[in-house]
């Protein structure tokens, strides 16, 4: 049994689907943040699989991988300080509620 | 590497089934701080993967920086804005999860048949051609990739100013009068009254 290219290609695409879902789906703000975590790392995967199994004596997929990692860490960052500055601004972190650019405005009534 | 291809594919078996797993919990539990530490999980077993991939330096680097620095980060986060709330219902909220459900499936489902059907050109050389890959990885950092390079540095230093101009707290205006001396590196700031924890209710 021989590990193959298609077995990662198909473990990152159910890690990024399973971000989608994770990004589409929850409420809660930080775990928004997470799924997009999720996300960044299926993409990770990918060029880790295509640098090892394409390209082997050059490896570009891997400074790929490490410029992904570094704006990883700058997204994460610049995301939760929004978090917490929406947090002290409207008092709650439910997704739902963040819809001050909706285009019908409901004001809501805690 | 010099592990047997079995060994290496059962390794890929329980790395895959744990990440896959971990995944899951991060996205379906109830409480945010299980999420959070399941995060972990999953950056640790894709560390594994990259071991796999014969990339080493890659694998200790997401290991410092996802586990070390991303995953501390989101769990501070949860800790600033630790308010349990319960969210309050949404109409049609249980369509749009299965709406939502059924097209990550079928996205996930071209996506494997992309994967399955296109003639990858696999490369003839053996993988564990480079012996050193921190060697491979700098020089490319400083000849071919030297301009992305210190873009990203200089990404860093915004991303970081940003994110404390964002994080701070409000400027009240007119303390910035009362005050006798003030230089450029006095930041006046709005004192803030304490949310009450869930334990205080």
């Amino acid at each position: 049994m021989e590990i193959q290219l298609q077995y990662f290609l198909l473990l990152a695409a159910a890690l990024f689907c399973i971000g989608i879902y994770g990004l589409v789906t929850s409420r809660n703000a930080v775990r928004v943040l997470m799924s997009i975590e999720l996300l960044l790392n299926a993409v990770n995967i990918n060029l880790m699989g295509f640098s090892n199994y394409l390209d082997p004596d050059e490896i570009k997929g891997q400074i790929f991988t490490i410029f992904v990692i570094t704006i990883a860490a700058a997204e994460a960052a610049v995301g939760l300080a929004i978090i917490l500055a929406i947090y002290r601004n409207r008092d709650t972190i439910d997704m739902e509620k963040f819809n001050l650019l909706k285009w019908y405005y409901t004001v809501n009534n805690e | 590497m010099e592990i047997a291809q079995g060994v290496q594919f059962v390794v890929f078996i329980i790395l895959s089934v744990l990440m896959i797993s971990t995944a899951l919990g991060v996205v379906l539990l109830d409480n945010i701080v299980d999420s959070a530490f399941l995060l972990g999980g999953v950056f640790m077993s894709i560390s594994g993967l990259y071991l796999l991939l014969n990339a080493d330096f890659v694998a200790a680097a997401q290991i410092l920086i996802y586990v070390g620095a991303i995953n501390v980060l989101i769990l501070f986060a949860i800790m600033l804005v630790n308010k349990t709330e319960v969210f309050k219902t949404v109409k049609g909220r249980v369509l749009r999860q299965v709406s939502t459900a059924l097209v990550c499936g079928g996205l996930f489902a071209l996506l494997s048949t992309m994967v399955l059907a296109t003639p990858w050109q696999l490369s003839d050389v053996s993988p564990a051609v480079i012996d050193n890959t921190i060697l491979t990885i700098g020089q490319h950092f400083f000849s071919d990739f030297l301009l992305p390079f210190e873009v990203v540095s200089v990404l860093l230093l915004m991303a970081m100013v940003g994110a404390i101009i964002l994080a701070r707290r409000d400027l009240i205006p007119e303390s910035q009068q009362t005050e006798v001396y003030t230089t450029s590196l006095t930041l006046p700031e709005k004192p803030r009254d304490l949310i009450s924890t869930s334990n205080d209710q």
